[in-house]
């Protein structure tokens, strides 16, 4: 369905690159905003357990991707990372998830800024002296976090998944819209890139710490047998995580001869 | 005691506020935090040689002082019932704060909390919530003998510690998103938990969140400043009760409450 916006001949001008990723985006809009008036209508308990639904997808998504990219770290040339990423992107069932990631993404997005809005609404004037009560750092952040995460997304689509969906013209060294491998490697040498990848990581890890732990209270999981564990629970995954995509970069910048 | 007290004064909704300063000495450190106001208020009336700004009585609410009424609700330097943990406006003491400080003094800011007069704010919102399905609906007379309705010793001591509740809307103010989930929680919970409140527990909840939502109140995001801040230490264990309620009478009711 997206063959239509692919023209590589006129791909190489950025123009046009921009034409196609707007084109995608409004294709996507008119799914948009059905959405998100339905889910302003919806009582603020029942969009909270959606926006918790969506973050547990995309917790356990996170953890496989952070699976496919540990194979980067095998000196094999790319040959197990594209294997893998070639079964992500041609597996049936994996489709069917992918429109399950694209919408817990797009849930969670914009119940995230619904939230925000609503919250900022709900007190028109502010306190003169704020900020003495202590309240966890990460949750007063998360609108923050959240948009900061969305930003490297766009490039990270821009980079991988568009060019995987051809609106984006293959990069000079990669064999073809497959080669995420080549894509990654040229990625993770560039030094800039590898700073400004650790940023958001951090950034990632922070939104997990508190998403973790706030899913289990959303559902309305709160015991005082389980929970000082599970806060355990959600400090290992945010450090496991953030640290485990890190390794990724670090490797190439240091130790990788090709 | 010598104190610099920065009150927020507003003639009424519409009007625009500002804070005036007020200089008091020979205060008690045995006084409490009203009683100190009462005094400038006597010293205001008297017209007073020690009040640097004559003016009418600085207007803020109070009841019972002895904190058990929920009347009383002033931010005391950026923290609901000031620095003291546990207790409402009236039962802090002057020898919490250091002689010669200055205290900022000013109302509970929420959409769902319009100013009416300097310090005093129209809590009826929480009233609109209670007459929502805050109560059980049936005719109980006078008091039963007390082991017909057998309830268990944890839950008794769960239900009280929800019912301790006095309503004074503290949450609502520490929350940086003026959310009421803590009250609600606690109302919907010390019912919930007991057998005579069980049989009305799922349509409770489902009209108490909805006209919650309805008042403007903002969003939950676990930031659990509330518990902080309540004055009455309520547990946020009870918001996830009325979360899982919620989510329960949600998928098992066969219809919704209008």
């Amino acid at each position: 369905m997206y063959s239509k916006f692919v023209d590589t001949s006129f791909c190489i001008e950025k123009p046009i690159i921009l034409l196609n990723i707007t084109k995608y985006i409004l294709l996507t809009n008119k799914r948009v905003l059905p959405m998100a008036n339905t889910l302003l209508k919806m009582s603020s308990l029942s969009r909270k357990v959606f926006m918790a639904l969506a973050g547990t997808f995309l917790l356990v998504f996170l953890l496989v991707h952070l699976g496919i990219n540990l194979f980067l770290l095998r000196n094999d040339g790319g040959e197990w990372f594209n294997l893998a990423a070639g079964f992500m992107s041609t597996n049936y069932l994996v489709k069917v998830f992918e429109i399950f990631l694209l919408a817990a993404f797009l849930i969670h997005i914009l119940i995230g800024i619904i939230l925000k809005l609503q919250n900022w609404r709900s007190r028109p004037k502010g306190y003169a002296v704020t900020g003495k009560t202590p309240t966890s750092f990460f949750s007063r952040y998360m609108i923050w976090t959240g948009l900061t995460i969305l930003t490297a997304l766009i490039i990270h689509f821009i980079d991988f998944y568009f060019v995987k969906m051809g609106l984006i013209e293959v990069p000079a060294g990669a064999a073809d819209k497959h080669d995420f491998y080549a894509m990654a490697v040229m990625k993770f040498s560039d030094m800039t890139y590898v700073i400004v990848y650790y940023v958001w990581l951090l950034v990632l890890g922070l939104h997990l710490y508190h998403a973790f732990q706030s899913v289990f209270q959303t559902f309305g999981f709160n015991h005082n047998k389980y929970t000082p564990g599970l806060k355990r629970c959600a400090a290992v995954y945010a450090v496991v995580v953030t640290l485990g995509f890190m390794v990724i970069p670090t490797y190439f910048q240091f130790f990788f001869q090709s | 005691m010598k104190f610099t007290l920065k009150i927020w004064r507003q003639n009424d909704a519409k009007s625009k506020g500002k804070f005036v300063t007020y200089k008091i000495d020979n205060i008690s450190s045995d006084s409490s935090f009203l009683e100190m106001l009462d005094q400038l208020n006597q010293r205001l009336i008297n017209n007073d040689d020690s009040i640097s700004v004559p003016g009418c009585p600085v207007h803020y609410d109070h009841d019972c002082r002895e904190g058990i009424c929920g009347m009383c609700g002033l931010y005391i330097n950026g923290r609901p019932h000031g620095p003291d943990k546990g207790v409402t406006t009236c039962q802090l003491h002057m020898r919490k704060f250091k002689d010669g400080a200055t205290i900022v003094i000013e109302p509970w800011r929420a959409k769902a909390f319009p100013l009416i007069r300097d310090l005093v704010v129209d809590r009826t919102a929480l009233d609109t919530i209670i007459q929502a399905g805050g109560y059980i609906s049936v005719k109980t007379g006078s008091a039963m003998e007390a082991n017909s309705t057998p309830v268990p010793k944890h839950l008794a001591e769960k239900a009280m510690d929800a019912a301790a509740c006095i309503g004074c809307g503290a949450c609502v103010a520490a929350c940086p998103n003026g959310s009421a989930m803590l009250f609600v929680g606690a109302k919907v919970a010390h019912m919930a938990y007991l057998p005579q409140g069980k049989p009305e527990a799922m349509r409770r909840v489902q009209s108490m969140v909805k006209v919650m939502d309805d008042c403007g109140f903002g969003n939950c995001s676990n930031a659990y400043a509330c518990e902080y801040e309540c004055p009455k230490e309520i547990s946020v264990t009870h918001i996830a009760k009325m979360n899982r309620d919620f989510l329960q009478a949600n998928l098992m009711s066969e219809k919704e409450i209008a």
